[in-house]
């Protein structure tokens, strides 16, 4: 037996689960609850210029990319605990998902 | 009469069955029986012939594990006032061949266990004359909970895992290589880590935690495999940065 590379596929997962648990609730609350009822008010100009800045591009790409990685690890590992096998076609579409979702990513925050 | 409750024994003979099949038993009911007392009970005065392993009765030995209702438990463990008025059905531990009856045929678990070497292997040895290994009582806390296993197996019977893929190492055998590895006294981490960290170690694992829900000695052998993923990402890591340089 050899030592996996699967640490690879893992690291950016657990990232993931850490950014989906402790960081996207509070996005979603500030985002989708309290700035839509007017209790936050944040400045377009002020988030405008965080999504300019190279660390704040870097840090919004991680806030979209390690979650969907994570989603789509652990899609496939239920689908392998479901008994649907781990072939080909549900890693192209469980990664394949992801690298959309992060490619769109990068590509928006490079574009504004 | 007295209350009775039915059990529903999976039976097996290689000798002369072809298949397993099960046969119901009425035994005495009563409130401070297990269910092993109810296996005792047909082995002594109903049915000699019936196999299936124990020892201590206390939850201790791990011998009997078996699975009650479709719960991988111990029967020691299992009391009949939990079933009573249902049929307890009584079956071997799951992803396990079947020897006789209830006992399972555990060599692939054995030889699993001794791949992850669970000894100690100290990072210096010393001559005897050099007096013993100290830790201290903080030290030996940090792997206590794993010590705790018994090998029951029960763990086995409940990982998916261990059902789609019968070369999964497996949770006792990782929760007991963890142990070790967390051990003051040991330095055995890189000699255990080319089968724990393999594809058939860790890897295999996808943290659906059936293992510490089933541990009657509460182990957690979920968590010392997340925690194994993470200290071995971190050797992954550091052989790519410094290549040449660990092992």
């Amino acid at each position: 037996m050899a030592r996996s590379n699967k640490p690879m596929l893992w690291l950016p997962f657990a990232g993931g689960g850490l950014v989906a648990a402790l960081i996207i609730p509070v996005l979603i609350l500030i985002t989708g609850v309290l700035v839509p009822l007017g209790v936050l008010h944040l400045r377009y100009e002020t988030i405008a210029a965080f999504a300019h800045n190279p660390l704040g591009k870097l840090i919004v790409l991680g806030a979209v990319a390690l979650p969907a990685w994570h989603a789509a690890h652990r899609l496939r590992m239920t689908a392998h605990d479901l008994g649907l096998g781990s072939g080909i076609a549900i890693k192209a579409a469980c990664y394949g998902t992801a690298w959309l979702l992060i490619l769109a990513a990068a590509g928006a925050l490079i574009a504004v | 009469m007295s209350e009775t409750i039915t059990l529903e024994v999976l039976r097996y003979h290689p000798e002369t069955d072809s298949e397993p099949h099960f046969q119901r038993y009425v035994v005495p009911y009563r409130d401070d029986w297990v269910v092993l007392d109810a296996l005792n009970h047909i082995k002594d005065n109903l049915d000699a012939t019936l196999s299936y392993r124990w020892s201590c009765h206390m939850a201790v030995c791990g011998s009997c594990g078996m699975t009650i209702n479709g719960e991988p438990k111990l029967s020691c463990h299992s009391f009949l006032r939990d079933y009573r008025g249902k049929v307890v059905r009584v079956e071997p531990l799951d992803h396990f061949p079947i020897e006789r009856d209830l006992v399972i045929v555990m060599d692939s678990f054995m030889e699993k266990l001794g791949s992850v070497k669970p000894w100690l292997i100290p990072k210096v040895e010393k001559p005897l004359s050099a007096g013993e290994y100290l830790q201290s009582p903080g030290q030996m806390q940090v792997f206590h909970q794993y010590t705790q296993c018994i090998n029951c197996l029960l763990c086995y019977a409940a990982c998916p895992q261990i059902g789609l893929n019968e070369d999964f190492v497996g949770p006792a055998a990782l929760a007991l290589a963890h142990r070790y590895n967390l051990d003051s006294r040991d330095g055995g981490r890189d000699a255990r880590a080319e089968v724990v960290a393999s594809n058939e170690g860790i890897w295999e694992c996808t943290f659906v935690g059936a293992c510490s829900e089933v541990c009657p000695k509460h182990v957690d052998p979920a968590a010392a495999i997340q925690q194994t993923k993470i200290s071995a990402s971190v050797g992954w890591l550091k052989d790519l940065l410094t290549p040449g340089a660990h092992r």
